[in-house]
């Protein structure tokens, strides 16, 4: 078996007495697994992504990452720098002004000088079919384009594991093609929120459900 | 997410309206806009310290001219000019009535003094030149731009970021308006001076403020994401001011120290 990148144990988080999101919840992310989190609307699915990246703390549980248990704030950061997170709505995402400022946020934050930046800037954007997109202004972008840059945002971060937060969300059926495509290829351990079967077919291996507080194989 | 989306294909390629003009643009719009920014703000305070008429026309034609070497649109210019002269015209006419000198003519037994008059006319001169001369010089660069050469000359980081925010925010804010806007006309509300209207206003400015302050806090969440820890990076590189650039600025200090001194000697 691969080795363990996330295990959560035993995790139990509510945001209100109405509202429990999981209870004694149990889950293992292995490396270069594709899984699917399928789950009613409000299940808690996007609740257990900013879980495993510390945007949200465990009332009880354990939550392991790459290794590690990690508990504080600044455990955190490690994981998150290995585990991007794509988030639904780009708008909340990219909030420098020009795409090259953007893409370059996170390797910038992780130390990497405005050249080195740079560099990994012009790669992921190529590496998207996003040539020249560098100067463009982030908020004049059609949606199709955001939500590309915004995944740019994240790969140029160099994750270990891609946590999509339904990625095709109102997008036309030629960038969802074009998205698809390009997360088939990607090398990256993979977890998708999504309700699209099509897509999920063909992007992920494997389905997990999030069903009253747990989460189990479907 | 309203806009529909483009195609592959033109997600490449896609020109919109916020790539430069296709022409080449006017030696204004060319320089540094750090210079520009100084130059604005040497001008504006020239003008200000001003106060005889020569002078004031000195600086109104400056801006004029500096207007028509940026080859600004006169349908758009002159609505914002109007807009601005529109805004001050009832304090500007009750001047010369609230101002004591000699009288120069009355209506309906309020006296003008002559001195208000001049001062009115002195605070529209300075207004429309300064304006004028803001939407030559910096009216042409994108906002980013702008952003960008405060910082550049060193403004406070926390001044640059709010104004950059400001700008990458506004429009996705101003949708989300107009998205609430027309979901409440599709259900058949107008305007009109009643409870249910002022309620309805205030749920809709109230949901406005609400998911605005969700946004920001997922905002910052997408920021931690990528690795925030309090300070924003920089991927500017230190432009080179250039001949050109020196140039512009040396004439243009020369123009408002002339302005100063026509005023002063």
């Amino acid at each position: 078996m691969s080795e363990v990148l996330f295990r959560l144990a035993g995790v139990h988080f509510a945001y209100d007495k109405q509202r429990v999101v999981l209870r004694e919840a149990n889950f293992e992310l292995r490396r270069g697994e594709r899984i699917a989190l399928v789950g009613r609307n409000g299940a808690g699915k996007t609740t257990l992504f900013h879980l495993m990246v510390g945007l949200q703390r465990p009332q009880s549980g354990t939550i392991e990452a790459f290794g590690k248990i990690r508990n504080a704030e600044k455990d955190f950061v490690e994981v998150r720098a290995r585990a991007g997170l794509l988030f639904q709505d780009s708008d909340d995402q990219l909030f420098c002004p020009t795409v090259a400022e953007d893409v370059a946020f996170g390797p910038l934050n992780l130390g990497k000088t405005a050249l080195e930046a740079r560099a990994i800037v012009r790669r992921t954007l190529s590496s998207l079919g996003l040539e020249g997109f560098e100067t463009r202004i982030t908020h004049k972008l059609s949606g199709g384009q955001r939500r590309l840059v915004a995944l740019a945002a994240v790969l140029a971060m160099e994750p270990d594991v891609l946590l999509l937060d339904e990625p095709t969300n109102a997008l036309d059926a030629e960038t969802e093609a074009r998205l698809t495509d390009i997360l088939v290829a990607l090398p990256q351990t993979l977890m998708v929120i999504s309700h699209d079967e099509d897509f999920l077919a063909r992007v992920t291996g494997k389905r997990i459900h999030l069903r009253d507080g747990q989460i189990v194989a479907a | 997410m309203t806009r529909p989306e483009q195609t592959s294909s033109t997600i490449a390629h896609a020109d919109d309206e916020c790539d430069a003009p296709r022409q080449t643009p006017p030696l204004l719009r060319m320089i540094d806009p750090r210079v520009r920014l100084l130059v604005c703000m040497a001008f504006a305070l020239a003008t200000v310290s001003l106060s005889h008429l020569p002078g004031l026309l000195a600086a109104l034609g400056l801006a004029i001219g500096a207007a028509l070497a940026a080859r600004l649109e006169p349908g758009a210019t002159f609505r914002r000019m109007a807009s601005l002269d529109g805004f001050m015209f009832f304090v500007l006419a009750l001047l010369p009535f609230t101002t004591p000198g000699s009288p120069l003519f009355a209506i309906w037994g309020f006296e003008a003094s002559h001195e208000g008059l001049t001062r009115a006319i002195e605070i529209l001169l300075k207004s429309n030149a300064v304006v004028l001369m803001i939407l030559a010089l910096l009216g042409t660069m994108e906002q980013v731009e702008l952003g960008h050469a405060m910082a550049g000359l060193r403004a406070p980081e926390k001044f640059v970021h709010l104004f950059l925010f400001t700008v990458r925010y506004i429009e996705v804010l101003g949708r989300e308006y107009r998205r609430l806007r027309t979901s409440m006309r599709a259900r058949g509300f107008t305007m009109r001076c009643n409870w249910h209207t002022w309620r309805s206003v205030g749920f809709l400015f109230g949901m406005l403020m609400i998911r605005s302050i969700e946004r920001s806090e997922r905002i910052v969440a997408a920021m931690r994401c990528r690795g925030f820890q309090g300070r924003l990076p920089s991927l500017a590189d230190v432009q080179t001011v250039r001949g050109a650039d020196r140039a512009f600025a040396l004439v243009s200090f020369a123009a408002c120290i002339a302005l100063f001194t026509l005023e002063h000697a």
